[in-house]
């Protein structure tokens, strides 16, 4: 099974590179963007084939270590 | 004679400029692998000091956490032990829970190495003892994720209990946006005044001929 972890600024914290690619958009003349956050993704191959079981080990890891929770959010997609 | 312990993980590069700076103020040093387990039974102050633990991967600091030697550094800091962050050893005790917080990239996104001036905000703690309230400090900053974060309730509880020990301001002491940190923190300890964080790097600050000897006085205070 593959776990994709995505990890982002909070929202109201506020995130100065999702910024700056705003601005290089609006410099581009890429009109109609709202806003921009930028994240990364973290992908995991697991021996686990228990999705239940898998999920409770990526929140436990998503926690302790891939966000810091003080200004990250994260999100967890099984495959 | 007081003995500090300076913490090295690979990536590390303030470790030696640490080493001089206590010696020369008179202490004796040793420095601590991170796969140590213990520290020196003789430990009078810890240094996390700067650097780019394990590359910056993940999050700055985030890695370092992990390693054995910070085990034993909790106990010391939950036991009443004195520890000091410098820089990169800031994020690390942020990370590891020892301070509150996180460092984020900075608002230009640029790496900012220059010489900065701070304005004193506590000295009722150990670390800025020798500073007065309101002392205004030139020491060198060098880094790209020095923009802290705290939520408006942690903000709250910092102001409350004194823990907010140096901001980057300007020469007349008003607050300056440098990285964009709420409310231009430049450093803080926790709530028992005993764990200290901070980007700007008193160990470069020791010597008129480097620029600044302001870092005398705060480094100081630690091991008086």
């Amino acid at each position: 099974m593959t776990a994709i972890v995505n990890v982002f600024l909070k929202n109201g914290v506020l995130d100065p590179q999702g910024k700056a690619i705003h601005h290089a958009l609006d410099a581009m003349n890429f009109e109609g963007v709202e806003d921009v956050r930028m994240g990364k993704q973290i992908v995991l191959k697991l021996h686990s084939t228990n999705k239940e079981e898998a999920l409770k080990e990526v929140e436990k890891m998503a926690e302790e270590i891939l966000a810091n929770t003080v200004i990250e959010d994260y999100t967890i997609e099984l495959i | 004679m007081k003995h500090v312990a300076i913490l090295q993980f690979p990536g590390t590069n303030c470790d030696l400029d640490t080493k001089y700076a206590f010696e020369k103020l008179g202490c004796s040093t040793t420095v601590v692998w991170h796969k140590e387990k213990t520290l020196p039974q003789n430990t009078d102050l810890v240094v996390v000091p700067g650097g780019f633990s394990y590359g910056d991967y993940l999050r700055s600091g985030a890695i370092a956490k992990f390693s054995p030697i910070m085990e034993a550094v909790k106990i010391y800091a939950n036991d009443g032990g004195k520890v000091l962050g410098i820089c990169n050893g800031f994020q690390i005790l942020t990370e590891a829970g020892l301070l509150p917080g996180a460092l984020k990239r900075n608002i230009g996104l640029h790496f900012i190495s220059k010489f900065q001036t701070l304005k004193v905000v506590n000295n009722n703690n150990d670390f800025l003892q020798k500073c007065h309230k309101d002392e205004i400090l030139n020491i060198p900053i060098a880094h790209a994720d020095g923009n802290y974060y705290i939520d408006e309730e942690g903000y709250k509880a910092l102001e409350a209990n004194d823990q907010i020990l140096v901001r980057y301001a300007n020469e007349v002491g008003e607050p300056m946006v440098v990285n964009g940190s709420v409310t231009s923190i430049a450093g803080i300890c926790n709530k028992n005044k005993n764990v200290f964080g901070l980007m700007p790097h008193p160990e470069r600050a020791l010597e008129l001929i480097l620029g600044s000897q302001d870092g005398v006085k705060m480094l100081e205070g630690l091991i008086a």
